[in-house]
């Protein structure tokens, strides 16, 4: 195991996925702490627009892996790329962007490298015995310390907005190609096509306030409060994953790393706890109000006011206290 | 189609969480433990393909003994049998460990299929069934949404959830192990009629040496990571929090909203 550290950044058609500079930045952080270097890997097919957008950062390279059957991401020729280029040069350290198509693989790829996996980091330190991982546990409402063991590379996925891609360090960097034998690239899934989760139209992604329902409301027919605030409001309703899931609210109002990605004047999540999907959603609002019974929950986190208390109560007198603000 | 579905029991959503006295994990004995909620809609996918397919469900659990009453559920849900993965040797497990115990103990059977959820909720690795499919070599899929099952069992059309409202379709040979998202179906009650029936079903409980590995392959002595500490999250700004009954809170609020950040 090297102390070379590489980021596995994430392309499609050419353009990076803006997680990949998070990433970069992680990796950079991690090879500055074990006195190593940060080199980029890209997988894909066409791939020397992507590579260039990642050579003007404090890289050891940009390693391209460029292959027609890489052209569609698949985990098993995603994972045959990436095993045979590790056991070419024998990085320590691959740090991913934590999304959806590589926490699909990366997983696998430890298996197969013998490696250990520290899925969805937020945060990176140094102590004497070598590096800490911080990640999220219980749905995020703690964060655990942790450290690895083995001798095999260490396979890291980095949380979104955890690593600030304007902190990444400016550099110049050249492009190297990877080759890995063909024979090593087969695709375990025939791709059909992709298509829209949700059939229905609503963009809260336009709205100036946003009503947002969560699983603590408990069931579909107590939402009618919450529909009357929104009315007062001139908000739109939305809601969280399992909102979305027990069928209380149609599809197209989610909001988090599965729905949509709101940022609008106003965030009202009521009985959202606020697990890190749906925090990746909405965290850009302007103003956040959370209301939640847990004082503990880690919505109140990321929002500037917040009411410890029963929704069921909390609401209508929120309803009323709008209304009588706004002389209606 | 003989199906494996592997579940985890984890503590309920709701409860109030203690740290432990060495600060490395909760308080147990504390909370309710319930099945993880991807793991329910597994299940459930499991139980429809089963009923539609002339098959049967094998659910598969590690934990300590508490987790008798999570298979007994899934029993009484209507799986025909379980198997335990029950030894003090797999406590402290990450997803590396788990995976190989489970596939391990799986691949002692024929199956045509294992599912399994996404993620859990308390440790969150979001991976174990990926492993579990890599020690199997077999194909998988994680996050999904959808199933359709070929008509000769032998391959399927999968709906998996990409970013930003989008799914993607494919095609994946079976066996293979699909991880699947919460969401995907509706999960069903259990029945009078299925609880009493569970009472009659067989749990296998399995120790390492059932399945032929050594206590230092499993558990804390199989994993990867080693858990340092467990603590609330360190956060940058924290919420103004408005006390005093509903309706005074509500006042409050409104005019903070109003005056303070000019919004309303």
């Amino acid at each position: 195991m090297s102390n070379t550290v590489w980021v596995i950044v994430q392309q499609r058609e050419g353009k990076l996925h803006k997680m990949s500079f998070e990433a970069v930045r992680a990796g950079q952080l991690i090879a500055s702490m074990i006195g190593g270097t940060a080199e980029a890997v890209v997988l894909g097919s066409q791939i020397d627009e992507a590579a260039q957008q990642l050579v003007g950062f404090d890289l050891g390279a940009v390693r391209t892996i460029d292959s027609e059957k890489l052209a569609d991401y698949t985990p098993g020729a995603y994972i045959g790329a990436l095993s045979a280029a590790v056991s070419q040069a024998n990085p320590g350290y691959l740090v991913f962007p934590h999304t959806y198509q590589t926490a699909d693989y990366a997983p696998r790829l430890a298996q197969s490298l013998g490696g250990a996996l520290v899925p969805e980091v937020t945060g990176v330190e140094q102590d004497d015995a070598g590096l800490v991982w911080r990640r999220p546990v219980m749905s995020g409402k703690l964060e655990a310390r942790v450290r690895t063991r083995g001798d095999g590379p260490v396979i890291v996925s980095v949380q979104s907005a955890s690593f600030p891609a304007d902190e990444v360090a400016t550099g110049q960097a050249a492009v190297e190609s990877l080759s890995v034998d063909a024979v090593d690239l087969v695709s375990d899934r025939q791709i059909l096509g992709v298509e829209e989760a949700a059939e229905g139209e609503v963009d809260l992604a336009q709205c100036e306030y946003i009503v947002a329902v969560g699983r603590g409301v408990g069931d579909a027919d107590k939402i009618g409060p919450l529909q009357d605030l929104a009315a007062a409001l001139g908000a739109e309703l939305g809601a969280s994953r399992p909102v979305i899931d027990n069928g209380w609210l149609p599809r197209e109002r989610q909001i988090g790393s599965s729905g949509q990605t709101v940022s609008p004047k106003l965030y009202l999540a009521v009985g959202i706890s606020g697990a890190i999907q749906h925090l990746v959603g909405m965290k850009g609002s302007q103003v956040i109000v959370a209301i939640n019974k847990d004082r503990g929950a880690p919505i109140f986190n990321v929002a500037q006011y917040g009411i410890v208390g029963d929704l069921h109560e909390v609401v209508p007198a929120l309803a009323a206290a709008v209304r009588e603000a706004k002389g209606d | 189609m003989k199906i494996a579905v592997c579940i985890k029991q984890v503590p309920d959503s709701e409860a109030r969480l203690r740290i432990a006295g060495d600060g490395k994990w909760i308080e147990e004995d504390d909370v309710q433990f319930v099945i993880n909620e991807s793991d329910e809609y597994a299940l459930e996918e499991g139980l429809t393909l089963a009923e539609k397919t002339g098959g049967e469900v094998v659910v598969f659990s590690l934990g300590p003994d508490r987790v008798r009453e999570a298979l007994r559920k899934a029993l009484a849900l209507g799986a025909a049998r379980a198997v335990h993965l029950n030894d003090e040797s797999f406590a402290g497990g990450d997803s590396l460990a788990t995976g190989k115990a489970l596939a391990t103990a799986i691949g002692k059977e024929e199956f045509d299929l294992v599912l399994t959820g996404s993620q859990s909720d308390d440790a969150g690795y979001g991976s174990t069934g990926s492993v579990l499919a890599g020690h199997l070599a077999w194909p998988h899929a994680w996050l999904v949404m959808g199933v359709e099952m070929d008509e000769d069992f032998r391959g399927a059309k999968v709906t998996r959830e990409m970013e930003a409202g989008m799914n993607e379709i494919f095609h994946l040979a079976m066996p293979a192990v699909l991880e699947v998202q919460a969401g995907i179906n509706k999960p069903r009650y259990a029945s009078l009629k299925g609880i009493m029936q569970a009472k009659r079903k067989e749990i296998a409980p399995m120790s390492p040496s059932d399945l032929g590995l050594s206590a230092e392959e499993v558990g804390e002595g199989g994993s990867g990571l080693e858990m340092l500490s467990v603590a609330l999250p360190e956060s940058g700004e924290v919420a103004q929090i408005i006390e005093g009954e509903p309706v005074e809170a509500a006042r409050i609020l409104v005019e903070k909203l109003q005056k303070e950040a000019r919004i309303l």
